[in-house]
């Protein structure tokens, strides 16, 4: 029978829990001597290669590049030939398959190397009593279970191309913040005096960063030259992405859809009272509760009686939807993107809070997905939460209405012949007049505007 | 011999006479008696006898020491200096293996460690830091001993009185008052028995260990009693990932002046000249005329330990720079040119540290784990409550693992990372 040594992922640190295998440089079948170098892995301190501490024959490598595994894990099996496990995934030959060393490699080569010392590593974490989390939480997902040998082909398929790191000098806690701020050291300049990056350069850097996005202050260039074509004063930003995405659809809904938009003033107190009680409610408890809800809400109802602003203009054809999916235009890191939720017209007060706050952190977290964006049926924009009153709102092309929703502040309204403060906003819509015209549309709004005063009106 | 020192290049002397600070802004403090006019030794200063071109220079005051040497010596200058450069290597290798639990690596350093270990008689005595491997290897520790420590399986590793060389001392600049304190007891020994044969101790420190505490009172202390105490300080440039320039503004050598003690500045790379001018200080100390301090200047090639990454604070460059310093380069190119050593001696020395690697590597396998119960056992000599109620929550702790049973208390050192099928 041969000899098959594992080696386990050593703390090369002091103190270090887990190592990422940057890159391998051996394969299978290829011949090592001890010290020979191995593998190179990056831990939380540096890029180090380790060195065989067996001779002998590659029969697996257990660790894919690319994955990060804790301190104690196998990652190379090395033996006088290349093991039964391994040889399984080319073809293996019969007499392989009969070797008892392929059948249970592992409870074998626990063996210690030599005569004394403990079997297992006391470094990995090792499970507690008690503790019904702590088994599943650290196991397969990122060790290789005994057994578990995918062929190295197969490993080199799944590693990602990683990126060899430059070499940026920089103090550990200045790499700390450039990793916490997300900025590669590399576009750092150094003006440390052995030309490291200072955690001041990292500041200024991040300054300018910062600059860039919100640098009202030194926007304007210092008048010089007559704005030829290489005017530094200009700058060009390449149209792609979701901005040319935008603009198409905007331009083709704009210009193909003959738009009639309209606007209403509106009490939202009740609205407003609705909320809050919303908000302290058991039921609501932990779920995020806005004016928003209810204008959703509001708009599905509404569409239910008018349903041809819930609707689609081929050309010879209008197809009435008898389904909401109710669109919510969302300011994203990539751009404006309108997701939308599906059949929202199934969903209770409480469903339709919960998936517009899913909808809301998925965009913001710049994670919307193409399908959470198709087959919209009509589109609430929250201009309301910029503060701004009211607009005329472009539809989104394939629909037939847009619903814009000011800010809700504090005026003085007219009510029984007093003046009195109350809790004002002004929706806005724009309708497709090719399909809805002008009575259509005015009834609509009002029906939302209707739900926005007496928010009990939803529960006829 | 405790000739006087003549004007070499690196040494302190006792008298200032250089010349005026630069200063351009501020007023110079002139010539006023009681004014402190400037160093003495330069960065650029240093004692040098083998170049870094392997030329030999003459110093009237080091030469005779280094002329005084046979070929035979000069050879194992050499095979001492590779010797332990192979053991690093090794010791190394076995850290990346998780055979130890950290290793602090010599590369670069040799002629510093080898040139001040040869000048010592066998009854001086050396406090080191943890990275006098080369001293270890003069004064005959078997080096798979220094492992020991490295991978938890003991607190020393060998008999510090065997070899007269002391156990390794972890925290920063602790062992220079241990070395003056013994060194104040050789003076002591000889006052009570005038035949006891003098000796003298070599404190080992580094750039970094020189900005604490300890050392400066030990400086203190030594001058006070002219304590026979040589302090060698190795200047590799790097106290972990701060430079020297932050450390100091002007060479350490020059503090031995504000100590009223000679100091001498030399090529850390220049194994010859590390010698002899270790044989020149052990030799003041031994004979009565008090302390004396070294600086090498030389630099730490690698990490300053395996857990340690040179490359995130210094440049590639300035590591070309020091690499062309080598120690074991010069003195290589030394012996062929004059003849002393020839190709087959060069393949010895390589087989012989492949040997001693072998060595240490089964040796290091061999050991074993620690109990950490051992370490509890060892705290007081008598039993102690606060000891025993700690380990009644460690065993409590260890208790609380799903595999307890079958998992017995070990530190990572001991774990074996592989076995045999």
């Amino acid at each position: 029978m041969s000899n098959l040594f594992l080696f386990n992922l050593p703390d090369v640190g002091e103190g270090l829990t887990e190592a990422e295998i940057v890159s391998w440089k051996v394969k299978l079948g290829d011949i090592v001597a001890i010290n020979d170098v191995i593998v190179e892995i990056e831990t939380a301190k540096s890029i180090v290669e380790l060195p065989s501490p067996h001779a002998g024959m590659v029969a697996q490598l257990m660790v894919a590049e690319g994955e990060t595994v804790d301190v104690g894990t196998p990652i190379i099996a090395i033996g006088s030939e290349i093991s039964a496990v391994a040889g399984a995934a080319a073809p293996a030959a019969p007499a392989d398959a009969a070797d008892p060393a392929a059948a249970a490699p592992e409870t074998e080569v626990m063996k210690p190397l030599v005569g004394s010392g403990p079997k297992a590593d006391a470094v990995k974490r090792r499970p507690r009593l008690g503790s019904a989390s702590a088994v599943p939480a650290q196991g397969a997902s990122n060790r290789a279970a005994p057994g578990q040998v995918v062929p190295v082909q197969a490993l080199a398929a799944v590693a990602p191309p990683l990126a060899k790191p430059t070499h940026v000098l920089a103090k550990p806690p200045v790499r700390k913040a450039a990793k916490d701020l997300g900025i590669d050291l590399n576009d750092v300049s150094a003006t440390g005096v052995r030309g490291e990056v200072t955690k001041k350069d990292l500041l200024s850097y991040q300054d300018q960063r910062t600059a860039e996005q919100d640098g009202a202050g030194t926007f304007w260039a210092p008048a010089k030259g007559s704005g030829l074509a290489d005017d530094p004063r200009v700058e060009r930003i390449k149209v792609k992405g979701v901005r040319k995405a935008t603009a198409k659809a905007m331009v083709e809904s704009a210009f193909s859809a003959p738009h009639v938009s309209i606007f209403v003033d509106v009490d939202a107190s009740r609205t407003m009272e609705f909320v809050k009680r919303l908000k302290v409610s058991r039921d609501f408890d932990g779920i995020k509760v806005s004016p928003l809800l209810i204008l959703a809400k509001a708009v599905i109802w509404a569409a239910a009686r008018n349903p041809s602003v819930n609707a689609t203009w081929t050309g010879d054809e209008i197809i009435i939807k008898h389904f909401m999916n109710l669109g919510i235009a969302a300011a994203t890191p990539r751009g404006l993107m309108v997701p939308n939720i599906k059949d929202a017209q199934n969903l209770s007060l409480k469903e339709l809070a919960v998936a517009l706050n899913s909808l809301a952190t998925t965009a913001r977290a710049g994670k919307t997905q193409p399908a959470d964006m198709q087959g919209g049926s009509l589109t609430v924009t929250n201009i309301g939460a910029l503060g701004i009153d009211t607009g005329t709102p472009i539809i989104n092309p394939g629909e037939v209405a847009i619903v814009a929703f000011g800010t809700i502040k504090q005026k003085p309204w007219v009510l029984d012949g007093e003046v009195i403060p109350r809790w004002i906003t002004t929706l806005g819509g724009s309708f497709d007049h090719r399909v809805v015209d002008g009575d259509l549309s005015a009834r609509f709004m009002a029906d939302v505007a209707a739900i926005m005063e007496e928010p009990a009106l939803l529960l006829d | 011999m405790g000739t006087p020192q003549e004007a070499a290049a690196g040494t302190v002397r006792t008298s200032s006479d250089a010349a005026s600070p630069d200063v351009s802004t501020h007023p110079p403090a002139g010539e006023s008696a009681g004014v402190l006019r400037s160093t003495a030794v330069g960065p650029q200063d240093a004692v040098q006898l083998l170049d870094e071109r392997g030329e030999s220079r003459h110093d009237a005051t080091f030469s005779p020491y280094v002329e005084a040497l046979d070929a035979e010596d000069l050879r194992g200058f050499y095979r001492d200096m590779a010797t332990v450069r192979r053991f690093d290597t090794e010791a190394t290798a076995l850290q990346r293996q998780g055979e130890l639990a950290l290793w602090v690596p010599v590369v670069g350093q040799e002629a510093a460690q080898i040139g001040s270990g040869r000048a010592m008689n066998k009854a001086d005595y050396a406090f080191p830091t943890y990275r006098e491997h080369g001293v270890a290897l003069t004064r005959g520790v078997d080096l798979a001993d220094l492992l020991k420590l490295f991978r938890g399986e003991s607190n020393g590793g060998w008999d510090p009185r065997e070899k007269n060389f002391h156990l390794y001392t972890l925290v920063l600049a602790a062992q220079v008052p241990h070395a003056v304190g013994y060194a104040m007891g050789i003076s002591r020994d000889i006052a009570a028995d005038p035949s006891t044969e003098p000796a003298a101790v070599t404190a080992y420190f580094g750039d970094g260990a020189s900005s604490e505490g300890d050392v400066h009172e030990s400086m203190v202390f030594a001058a006070s009693y002219d304590a026979p105490v040589v302090f060698f300080c190795q200047n590799n440039n790097w106290a972990i990932s701060v430079p020297f320039e932050v450390q100091s503004k002007v060479p350490l050598v020059n503090r031995a002046g504000g100590y009223g003690i000679p100091g001498i500045r030399v090529d850390g790379n220049d194994v010859l000249a590390v010698y002899a001018v270790s044989k020149w200080a052990l030799d003041h100390a031994r004979s009565g005329l008090g302390p004396v301090m070294i600086e090498a200047s030389t630099y730490r090639v690698g990490a300053h330990t395996t857990a340690d990454d040179p490359t995130k604070y210094r440049m590639m460059a300035e590591e070309e720079l020091w690499k062309a310093k080598d120690p074991l380069l010069r003195l290589e190119t030394y012996l062929r040119g004059e003849g002393l050593a020839d190709d087959a001696f060069f393949e010895q020395v390589k087989n012989d540290g492949d040997e001693l690697a072998a060595h240490v590597r089964k040796a290091t396998l061999a050991l074993g784990g620690a109990d950490i119960r051992q370490k509890f056992a060892t705290v007081y000599a008598q039993a102690h409550p606060l000891v025993a109620e700690e380990l009644a929550w460690f065993e409590n702790y260890e208790a609380s693992f799903a595999d307890a049973t079958t998992q017995p208390s070990t530190t990572q050192a001991s774990t074996p990372q592989g076995g045999a099928a």
